[in-house]
């Protein structure tokens, strides 16, 4: 019984995962393409071995099938391993139900892949890096992402074990005041790039990060809605899982509740 | 007031998938998704699997606005 919610979640999280890809897909061609046209002209217009001579995709292919594909890949496979993590905290975390669960895997998400690591190592645009350095910032960015999933598991733990003597709210608090501490020591001993050239323009720089920003928070807030809805439809009108099994307590009601 | 009602009417308590029945499927379909996110992600960048520039140039543009650490 078990074993099939979990297949069913998985399937239905990366379909969700794949929905809010696409969804993130129109905000990144309509957002970001222009930003990446705009800075890719700047390092055609200087020098650099990219976009010379020979193209091995045409720049039409990579703003649109290409980056269809990166995107929805991203989409999918975000969205099946924030399926299995709800299928773990679901029950685990607190008296939340397959919706709020969903929507707290998400928001969490969003914060430990992605504004965590962009805060110490934001996304760069064509023409800003050195690919001398691509392996060690490869490497950094990575490390933080692992480093703040570990650690907002940590902060959660954290938080339940405090709960029963600080109360719900408190113990939350204090997990999460405990995560943006070591974030915040991690930050300060991290090495930091800044490969930006003298003459990138600050602005173009500023809207391609805020574009990444708004690309993610697409995906994750689609992603949260989504599979929130589909995992309330799976788990909660007495679909067979053995939670609503226990009783007819799930009314009307206390769905509405949540 | 409606807070209290909430508390009392006591969400009945969701029952958590056991790990034992996780286990094989987050072992399983977590690799399987780690490795597809290495592909749109990392691939060709810092390390190859694949020679060549072909994987990195397609997805060129999904990696710098998905804030992977392109080039």
């Amino acid at each position: 019984m078990n074993s099939i919610s979990v297949r069913a979640l998985l399937v239905r999280g990366m379909l969700a995962g794949l929905a809010a890809g696409a969804l993130a897909l129109v905000v990144a061609y309509f957002l970001g393409e222009s930003q990446v046209d705009a800075a890719i002209a700047l390092e055609a217009a200087h020098h650099h071995d990219h976009g010379g001579g020979e193209e091995l995709v045409s720049r039409t292919m990579q703003a649109t099938g290409g980056l269809a594909t990166g995107i929805l890949v991203f989409g999918v496979a975000v969205g099946g391993i924030a399926a299995l993590v709800f299928c773990y905290a679901l029950g685990r975390i607190g008296a939340f139900g397959p919706r709020a669960t969903a929507a707290l895997v998400a928001g969490a998400a969003l914060l430990t892949v992605y504004v965590v690591p962009f805060l110490k190592y934001p996304a760069n645009p064509p023409a800003v890096g050195d690919p001398g350095t691509i392996g060690r910032r490869t490497a950094l960015f990575f490390l933080l992402v692992v480093l703040s999933v570990l650690l907002a598991v940590a902060a959660v733990i954290l938080g339940r074990r405090l709960a029963p003597r600080l109360g719900n709210w408190n113990a939350s608090i204090a997990g999460f005041a405990g995560f943006v501490l070591v974030i915040g020591v991690a930050y300060a001993f991290l090495p930091s790039f800044n490969e930006v050239g003298k003459d990138f323009p600050a602005t173009l720089l500023w809207q391609f990060r805020l574009s990444t920003l708004a690309i993610q928070a697409t995906l994750w807030a689609g992603f949260g809605l989504v599979f929130g809805y589909l995992a309330e439809r799976l788990l909660e009108p007495g679909a067979g899982r053995p939670a609503t099994g226990n009783s007819g307590v799930t009314s009307p009601a206390e769905r509405a509740m949540r | 007031m409606a807070q209290s009602a909430a508390t009392t009417t006591a969400v009945p308590a969701i029952t958590p998938i056991s790990l034992r029945t996780l286990a094989p499927w987050a072992a399983f379909f977590g690799i399987l998704m780690l490795v597809l996110l290495y592909f749109a992600g990392a691939e060709q960048g810092a390390i190859s699997v694949i020679a060549g520039e072909g994987v990195h140039e397609w997805v060129h543009d999904g990696r710098h606005l998905l804030g992977f650490p392109c080039h």
